[in-house]
């Protein structure tokens, strides 16, 4: 529909997240109003101290057909995780 | 030992005047849920709904405590009689339609909120922490229909008009909240309240500002309807409160 409003979606810091997390999408017709909504929709609990908001139709994606070649290469290459050091027991809990 | 209660008749008035304008105000608005033009909105003025439902809690609980004859804040809200409320006429003015409704918002917010900034320095400690909690939200209501009024107000040819629509009818009551009586006049020598005068004074610069960009023209010198803020309402208030109140009329003291 030519009427609709665009889809943004909204990204939330919370009280103790250091980074804005994906909360959900909403329609507004411009970034300010996006924002209120966002405040009204998703901040209802006191869940957040920052909002961000962007047009769907801005975010690029991974397309989900690459699934495979994009990330099954990754799945056997154990050696990339740091798990092969010994640590001293003085250094304690990491 | 006991001591004899005198209720502080202003200060009752006070209370329930900023109690039963966000309550009727929110009974009001509340209306919307499940019917607002779009989810967005539907969920915004729910919110601003539940925000002036807290107030009343906090204003009609406090007239409660002042009169000192046991009555809570839900006795007041659902077994006073339409003479006893203090609201003004603006806050009973029907939903109509979403211009209609958020104009009313607008007008009233445009003074709710510097009347909490001035109630914040009120000589009463417990007005001034309520006053202190409700500027807030109210200053975000204001926000909220200034820039939705300015929308549509500066909008297409059908939101201007009615939203233009909207103030014709709604303006000449918008001025009944800064119009002091004598009570008004003895909490403000008293430092309870603020001087309405001049708080009226800024709500009109106020307004000339934001119509200017809205390209809305207000009746400036229409005469101003009054009389809900002594107990004289409109017919409208009857049925608001048939509405809110005939359960505890008809099952007194139900609970759930």
């Amino acid at each position: 529909m030519k009427n609709e409003w665009p889809l943004w979606e909204v990204f939330i810091r919370g009280q103790h997240g250091l980074a804005h997390r994906h909360v959900g999408s909403l329609h507004a017709p411009d970034a300010e109003m996006a924002i209120r909504h966002a405040r009204d929709v998703y901040t209802r609990r006191n869940e957040g101290v920052s909002i961000w908001v962007v047009k769907a139709s801005d975010i690029a994606a991974s397309a989900p057909g690459e699934k495979e070649p994009l990330f099954d290469p990754s799945n056997a290459k154990i050696y990339r995780h740091p798990t092969f050091y010994d640590i001293p027991d003085e250094v304690g809990h990491m | 030992m006991t001591t004899a209660v005198k209720t502080d008749a202003a200060l009752f008035e006070l209370a329930l005047r900023m109690g039963d304008n966000a309550l009727i105000l929110a009974q009001r608005v509340g209306a919307w849920c499940g019917h607002a033009p779009i989810l967005e909105e539907d969920i915004a003025l729910a919110n601003v709904a539940l925000d002036l439902i807290g107030q009343t809690k906090m204003w009609l609980g406090l007239a409660g405590e002042i009169e000192g004859k046991g009555r809570s804040a839900d006795d007041l809200a659902f077994l006073r009689d339409a003479r006893a409320f203090r609201n003004s006429l603006l806050v009973e003015q029907p939903n109509g339609d979403f211009a209609m409704t958020l104009m009313r918002q607008f007008l009233f917010d445009a003074f709710h909120h510097p009347m909490l900034v001035g109630l914040k320095s009120s000589a009463d400690a417990r007005i001034a922490e309520i006053a202190e909690k409700a500027e807030k939200e109210a200053r975000y209501h204001r926000e909220r229909s200034e820039d939705l009024v300015i929308r549509l107000g500066d909008g297409t040819e059908e939101s201007r008009a009615r939203m233009q629509g909207a103030l014709d009818a709604l303006y000449p009551f918008a001025g009944e909240l800064a119009l002091a009586d004598a009570i008004d006049a003895e909490l403000a020598t008293r430092k309870i309240a603020p001087d309405l005068a001049a708080i009226g004074a800024r709500v009109c610069d106020y307004l000339k500002t934001v119509f200017a960009e809205a390209t809305l023209n207000a009746p400036w010198d229409a005469a101003v309807r009054k009389g809900g803020k002594q107990g004289a309402h409109s017919e409208e208030l009857g049925y608001i409160l048939a509405e809110m109140q005939w359960l505890q009329r008809a099952y007194p003291g139900a609970k759930w």
